[in-house]
C-alpha cells in the first residue's frame, strides 16, 4: 500500500517544486491494476485478456511498460490510467472498437491467492478432522474452528433457524473469503498491497449471490408478503413497488457498505501516509505512522466485522425468506 | 464514478472463482468439518449425560446400599432381642419346670413315705395284733389247762351278762 507504482516515485521526485497532490497515488492504489507490486521499481507484470470481434487475444501487461508504449494487437491498445484502450494511430482513444477486458489483473491474481490459502487450510483442517475423528482439534484446526462455530451458532442458527444446514457452506464460503480478502488487503507490501473487497465489482457479484440466494429460498409467505401484504387494497400500487425496490436493496446495502468500508480505510491509511509527503517534512513520519498503526489496528477489526455483517445480513435475509409465519408482523 | 463502475473481467473472474470455492469448499471442506464437528458435539454431549447417569444410578445405589445397611442393622439388633428374649424364655421356663418338677417329686416322695409310713405302720398293727393274739393264745392256753378255771371264767362271763 504504500509505495504503490513508480508513479508514486516521479511525483516523489517532483514534491520538490510543487505541492504533492495524494489523490492520484491513492486512487491508483484504490483502483485495479495491470501490475502487481513487488517492491521499489519492481512490479509483476500480469496477463491481459482482451476480447474484441476480432477474437481473444492474451498477452502479458509487460508490453505497455507501465503505460509508456503502446501495443499492436488486433488493434492498437494503449494503457490510459490503468485501463487498457483501444487507440487510433494518432493515439486517440478509439471509441469506435469496443474491448472486452477479462484480464487477469491485481485483484484477480489476488483474489486467486486468498482462495489457494483458503483451499490449503481448509482442506488440511478437513484431514484434521479424519485422521482425529472425535478427538479435540489441535493446531491450525483449533484456530479455524471456532470461526466454523460462530458462523453455525451465531450467525446461521439465530438467523435461519432449523433449515440452517443448506445455507452453512454459502455462508462459511462468503464468510472466509471476505475476511481473507480484508486481511491481506491490509498488508502494506507484496503479496498484498491490493484492495479486492473495496471493489464495487467483487461486492456486486457477492450481493448478487446474496440476491438470487434469497429470493430462489423465499418460500410462500416470503412471496405473499411483497405482492400480497396485510394491508388495504388501495395501498398495494405504493406498497408493491416498495417491497419489490426492498428486494433489490438489501443486497445493494450490502453491496455498498462492504465496498466503502474497506475502500475507506484504504483511503485513510494512504491519506496518513500521505501526510509525509504533504508536509514534506520527515518529523512528521511519527506523527503519521502513529495514526497509521492505530488505523490499521481498527481495519483489523473492521476486516472481521464487515465479514461478520456481510454473512449475517445474508442470513437474516435467508431467514427472512424461509420463515414460516405464524402471525402476521407488519 | 470510475470507482463505482464495476469492471465486467473482475466481475467474470469473482463470479467464476467464487463459485469454484463455493463448490470445492462445500463439497470437500464445510462438509465433511460440519459433519465431525457434530458427531463429536453428539459424541461429547451422550457421553455427558451418560457420565450425569452414571452419577446418579451411583448415588442411587449407595443410598440403596445404606437403606439397607440400616435395614439390615435393625433386623440383627431385632433378632438379638429377639434371641435374648428367647433366651430369657426358655431360662425362665426350665426354672419353673425345674421348680415344679423338684415340687412334685418332693411331694410324690412325700405321699409314699407317708404309704410307706402307713403301710409300715399297718404291718406293725398286724404284727403286733398278730403278737398279741399270740401272746393272748398262749396265754389262754396256759390258763384253760384247768378246768375249774374255765368253769369260774364262764360263771364270771356270764355274771356280767346278766349285768348288761
Amino acid at each position: 500500500m504504500l509505495f504503490t507504482t513508480p508513479t508514486f516515485a516521479e511525483e516523489k521526485a517532483a514534491e520538490k517544486t510543487e505541492q504533492y497532490d495524494p489523490k492520484g497515488p491513492i486512487l491508483e492504489h484504490i483502483a485495479d491494476s495491470h501490475y502487481w507490486h513487488m517492491f521499489g521499481e519492481h512490479s509483476l507484470p500480469l496477463p491481459v485478456i482482451l476480447y474484441t470481434n476480432k477474437g481473444i487475444e492474451v498477452f502479458s501487461s509487460h508490453v505497455f511498460e507501465h503505460g509508456k508504449e503502446e501495443y499492436q494487437g488486433n488493434y492498437k491498445y494503449a494503457l490510459i490510467k490503468d485501463k487498457i484502450k483501444p487507440v487510433t494511430e494518432a493515439g486517440e482513444i478509439d471509441t469506435t472498437v469496443r474491448v472486452w477486458d477479462f484480464s487477469i489483473t491485481r485483484n484477480v491474481a489476488s483474489m486467486w491467492m486468498g482462495m489457494a490459502i483458503l483451499l490449503i487450510i481448509f482442506l488440511s483442517v478437513k484431514g484434521k478432522y479424519k485422521t482425529r475423528a472425535g478427538k479435540a482439534p489441535k493446531g491450525l484446526q483449533s484456530f479455524m474452528e471456532p470461526l466454523v462455530l460462530f458462523v453455525r451458532d451465531e450467525v446461521a442458527i439465530p438467523n435461519i433457524g432449523h433449515k440452517y444446514k443448506k445455507y452453512m457452506p454459502l455462508l462459511l464460503t462468503m464468510f472466509f473469503f471476505i475476511l481473507i480478502s480484508n486481511l491481506l488487503g491490509l498488508i502494506p507490501f507484496f503479496p498484498g498491497g491490493f484492495n479486492l473487497t473495496g471493489n464495487i465489482a467483487v461486492t456486486i457479484v457477492l450481493a448478487t449471490i446474496t440476491l438470487i440466494t434469497v429470493n430462489f429460498s423465499g418460500n410462500k409467505n416470503y412471496w405473499k408478503h411483497i405482492f400480497l401484504p396485510h394491508i388495504p387494497v388501495w395501498l398495494y400500487p405504493i406498497m408493491i413497488p416498495v417491497e419489490i425496490i426492498g428486494i433489490i436493496s438489501k443486497p445493494f446495502a450490502l453491496m455498498i457498505r462492504l465496498f466503502a468500508n474497506i475502500t475507506a480505510g484504504h483511503i485513510i491509511v494512504l491519506s496518513l501516509i500521505s501526510l509525509i509527503f504533504i508536509f514534506n517534512s520527515l518529523w512528521m513520519s511519527p506523527v503519521s505512522v502513529l495514526f497509521v498503526v492505530f488505523m490499521d489496528t481498527i481495519e483489523l477489526l473492521v476486516a472481521f466485522l464487515q465479514a461478520f455483517i456481510f454473512t449475517m445480513l445474508t442470513a437474516l435475509f435467508i431467514g427472512m425468506a424461509v420463515e414460516e409465519h405464524h402471525a402476521e408482523a407488519h | 464514478m470510475e470507482l463505482v463502475t464495476p469492471e465486467i473481467g473482475l466481475v467474470f473472474w469473482t463470479t467464476v472463482s467464487f463459485l469454484i470455492l463455493l463448490f470445492i469448499l462445500g463439497k470437500f471442506a464445510w462438509g465433511p468439518i460440519l459433519l465431525a464437528i457434530t458427531e463429536r458435539e453428539t459424541s461429547i454431549e451422550t457421553a455427558l449425560s451418560r457420565a450425569e447417569a452414571a452419577k446418579e444410578e451411583m448415588a442411587r445405589l449407595t443410598s440403596e446400599n445404606d437403606a439397607l445397611l440400616k435395614e439390615a442393622r435393625i433386623e440383627r439388633d431385632n433378632i438379638l432381642r429377639e434371641a435374648k428374649k428367647m433366651k430369657d424364655q426358655i431360662v425362665s421356663d426350665a426354672k419353673e419346670t425345674a421348680n415344679k418338677e423338684g415340687a412334685r417329686l418332693i411331694e410324690k416322695a412325700r405321699i409314699e413315705i407317708d404309704n410307706q409310713t402307713a403301710i409300715a405302720m399297718a404291718q406293725v398293727k398286724d404284727q403286733v395284733a398278730s403278737l398279741s393274739i399270740e401272746i393272748a393264745e398262749k396265754i389262754l392256753q396256759k390258763q384253760f389247762e384247768d378246768q375249774s378255771k374255765q368253769d369260774a371264767l364262764v360263771a364270771d362271763l356270764l355274771k356280767q351278762v346278766k349285768l348288761n
